[in-house]
């Protein structure tokens, strides 16, 4: 990786969108053989610039030079045929389709008599083969596949086209560690065999694990560009947000962890509540201002339980009880009007409304609750969004913009908003953080440290366990749909304790991760058993 | 100027626009043939006004009111077909009661007829709403079984005839004029506000584009559809009622089988040409409104074009089409880059120029 020429450079590239520029003369330079993280807060431009390079967006200055040649990108036809393929976060592959379609569609080997199949498995065997993956029988469907073997198959469709570089978008926010560093294994063949490979992830520890160089971006500008390994963690997160990390610092030492008096009061009751096929009957308690972590791998039942709780799902089992009163929360309306809320782990299919303003998404739930007849006061509602864009940093501060065209962190915070609206006893938090920032992250975990304080039950759920003990006061450790195990947060609780539980219990601790989730869960849970993944 | 192009620009961005813009041109095109197309006179007589453009105000009333309806209704993701047929409902209704014995020929009688009508109406908008929000049937598959079975029971109602009947007070409110103006229009334009100003103050406009654009968020947040669903139902199936009062209140005379026919397709083309999706979320009712207008001139100039009957559809086609092309976001995108692509490469020809 000395001097070579670049495969890709971008030299001030500007785009700008009605009102905001999106990117101000970033400069972007990618080598072959090389892993390169894209780095920057939400809203940064980081996928403004991925789009910019896959030819999604039209740029309005600068130069895209691939392979020495200078591009103009009418569209991500052009940029597939300069050599550059991407992989999305959410997987964009025809799931009904074998695996060996999938691969080579659009490419499949034609004979005399139209497409020949068997060379073209043939093909494909040979392009998975080429990851490491040369034990998949292409003929099966690609939804037997797990998440992250499809995301596989998604980089192994790449390489059939023979990409030179290959983008990959945030690939790691819905996988497991083993699942992670099956793909880490993929990346670093690609990269051996000089593909150029540019990476975004939130996570920085997969930054560090896994990449050579990396270029900061932040709001549109370009910071520069270093070698992973002369810059460490602090001064890259310093560069990303602009300014010194106390914020984050600070917020460690500030969990509760003294018991409580076991005659406080709880704010709601949960006994033997079940619900067939997701949630194994189980009893909990939360109590007000207490921080309740569910902690459990992807699948235990963590998000299915929480959805008991609101009334997303409706329990077939159980009682339940809130302020000491016997309650049936048969549906989000009666979770809210019982002072529940519940920000789902799946923004874009449960939590945005996207052709709606910011503004809109804020009141939604307290009007919702309201009722249609009794709109919320002009001034009121301003006054409410003004609010909450200020006090979570909603970024950019326009009430008017429509939500879809606000990033990943910044919608989370406007669905903050939301359920702080409502003013809820019970705040439901289902990985409040994923796929999001540093900086928005350690906003996200302040408000909710200030909500406890303020009396309010939070019940955080993350796949990030660091996170769950640094926030809550109390962890409910989850595997198998059902609850396993609760702990008393304490200064000596680390995250590998709760991984010792989970791994404790039960023997066969890989079938957790691969669960045969049920069909009313989110997408991400619902990878169906593929002990490839596993292994 | 510059204050100019940007007003200019916000108003090439309303949805109506380009529906404005045919009303127009179909205008023009009516006075190419007889300058004198537009020409409002006052009758002598009574003296309220007479005209081509009048006409199209007074035929435009009806389908108002079921675009109105249908705009609601769409964006809630769903589609309204039986509106036609529940217009022929209304007005087998209206004419059976005044044609009845118990009937009078008094103003009375017309306001128990309408409010029978609309009643009527209600509640077949009321199934419509509990098989879409209660049942779970695809609202295209529910109110199908309404637009075929509607006509059915209009003809029950009236034991298979085109009853007539006769009373002033009825006849008024779809000829009638009050200062000048016909009473349909005025009555239009006024239920048209109404519905606007209910749904805009109210939340349930809101409401209504949540659970369109995403109706699993819009639960999540709180949102009961099922009210809404069968509110917005109940309201396109009173609005079909009214279209169907002013449209055999001109002739006094229920049509079994014409009155209102075809009529939900001209509704849906007045939303569409209003800007709103067929995939529900934003909708506009002024945009319905003037897709409405549009739609009713369209109908008078084929009429006094002497368009062969034949070939009506065609040419209502025509222009539909161009219309939605004119709206579509991309055929837009492709008109600004030729224009940029235009202008570039004058800048850099001028460039050069400097350059050399």
């Amino acid at each position: 990786m000395t001097e070579e020429v670049p495969i890709v450079q971008m030299r001030g590239i500007s785009i700008e969108f009605p009102g905001v520029k999106a990117l101000d003369d970033v400069e972007f330079r990618l080598f072959p053989g090389e892993v390169h993280a894209l780095m920057g807060e939400n809203g940064a431009g980081k996928s403004t610039l991925i789009k910019a390079l896959t030819g999604v967006y039209r740029i309005d200055s600068g130069a895209i030079v691939v392979a020495g040649q200078e591009r103009r990108f009418g569209g991500t036809g052009d940029a597939q045929d300069a050599g550059i393929s991407t992989v999305y976060q959410e997987v964009n592959l025809a799931p009904n389709l074998s695996i060996g379609e999938n691969v080579m569609l659009g490419h499949e080997v034609r004979g005399p008599f139209g497409v020949d199949w068997r060379a073209t498995h043939r093909a494909a065997t040979e392009a998975l083969a080429r990851l490491g993956l040369d034990r998949l029988d292409t003929r099966r469907p690609l939804s037997t596949l797990s998440i992250a073997m499809q995301q596989l198959v998604a980089i192994s469709r790449a390489m059939a086209i023979r990409a030179k570089v290959l983008i990959l978008d945030e690939p790691t926010s819905s996988l497991d560690a083993a699942e992670v560093e099956g793909l880490f294994r993929v990346m670093r063949t690609l990269r051996d065999q000089g593909v150029a490979i540019l990476f975004v992830s939130h996570f920085l520890d997969q930054i560090y694990a896994i990449s050579d160089r990396l270029t900061v971006l932040r709001n549109g500008r370009y910071e520069g560009e270093y070698l992973t390994r002369d810059l460490d963690r602090h001064a890259l997160i310093s560069k990303m947000i602009g300014k010194d990390l106390d914020a984050l610092k600070s917020l460690g030492g500030n969990r509760r962890t003294a018991p409580r008096a076991s005659d406080e009061k709880p704010l709601l009751s949960a006994s033997g509540i079940a619900r067939r096929g997701s949630v194994e009957p189980t009893d909990l308690d939360i109590r007000p201002g207490e921080v309740v972590g569910f902690a459990g791998l992807l699948g235990s039942g963590r998000t299915e339980l929480a959805r008991l709780l609101y009334g997303a799902d409706r329990p077939d089992a159980g009682e339940m009880s809130l302020r000491g009163r016997s309650v049936d929360i048969a549906s989000p309306a009666d979770g809210l009007a019982e002072r529940i809320a519940f920000s789902t782990e799946n923004r874009r299919d449960e939590g945005i409304v996207g052709d709606l303003t910011v503004r809109e998404n804020i009141i939604l739930a307290v009007q919702a609750e309201r009722g249609w007849a009794r709109p919320i006061p002009r001034r009121e509602r301003d006054a409410l969004v003004a609010k909450y864009i200020a006090e979570l940093n909603v970024r950019p501060a326009d009430p008017n913009r429509l939500i879809k065209n606000l990033s990943g962190g910044n919608q989370q915070k406007v669905l903050l908003g939301r359920w702080l609206a409502t003013r809820p006893d019970l705040l439901i938090l289902d990985e409040p953080t994923r796929g999001i920032d540093v900086g928005a992250k350690a906003e996200i975990q302040e408000a909710v440290a200030a909500l406890a304080e303020e009396g309010v039950a939070v019940v955080f759920i993350s796949s990030e366990l660091e996170e769950v003990v640094r926030l809550s006061e109390r962890i409910v450790v989850l595997k198998d749909h059902e609850k396993i195990g609760e702990i008393q947060n304490g200064p000596d609780v680390t995250a590998q304790e709760i991984v010792d539980i989970i791994a404790a219990h039960g023997t066969d601790a890989a079938a957790a991760t691969l669960d045969d989730a049920p069909g009313a869960v989110p997408e991400t849970i619902t990878a169906t058993t593929a002990e490839e993944g596993a292994r | 100027m510059n204050n100019a192009t940007a007003v200019w620009r916000d108003l090439i961005h309303k949805p109506f626009f380009w529906g404005i813009i045919a009303i127009v041109a179909l205008l023009v095109l009516n006075v190419l043939k007889d300058p004198g197309y537009l020409a409002v006179s006052i009758n002598p007589n009574n003296g309220n006004l007479v005209g081509n453009v009048i006409d199209i105000l007074r035929q435009a009333a009806p389908i108002m009111m079921i675009a109105i309806g249908m705009s609601l209704v769409i964006a809630t993701a769903g589609i309204d077909l039986s509106v036609g047929s529940m217009m022929a409902v209304a007005g087998a209704v209206s004419m059976e009661f005044l044609s009845g014995p118990g009937a009078t020929g008094t103003a009375g009688a017309a306001f128990t007829a309408v409010g029978l009508s609309l009643l009527v109406t209600a509640a077949l908008g009321a199934v419509n709403g509990v098989l879409v929000a209660y049942v779970g049937l695809q609202p295209f598959i529910a109110t199908l079984v309404l637009m075929l079975a509607g006509r059915g029971i209009a003809k029950v109602i009236t034991g298979g005839q085109n009853t007539a009947a006769s009373n002033e007070s009825y006849r008024w409110i779809a000829n009638g004029y009050v200062l000048g103006i016909p009473v349909v229009f005025i009555l239009a334009l006024a239920i048209v506000i109404a519905v606007a100003w209910v749904v805009r103050r109210s939340a349930l406009g809101l409401m209504i584009e949540a659970i369109g654009i995403n109706p699993k968020a819009s639960r999540m947040a709180g949102i009961k559809p099922k009210g809404l669903l069968l509110t917005a139902y109940i309201l396109s199936g009173v609005l079909a009622g009214v279209a169907g009062v002013m449209s055999v209140g001109s002739v006094m005379t229920v049509d079994i089988s014409r009155t209102g026919y075809q009529l939900e397709l001209d509704a849906i083309l007045a939303v569409v040409i209003g800007g709103a999706s067929l995939m529900g979320g934003k909708f506009s009712l002024s945009g319905a409104f003037v897709g409405a207008l549009l739609i009713a001139t369209l109908d008078k100039t084929v009429l006094f074009l002497g368009v062969s009957s034949s070939a009506t559809p065609a040419f209502k086609a025509l222009v539909i089409i161009v219309i939605c092309l004119l709206q579509s976001d991309r055929v837009r995108a492709w008109f600004r880059r030729r224009r940029s692509a235009v202008t570039t490469t004058r800048v850099d020809a001028q460039k050069k120029e400097v350059a050399a």
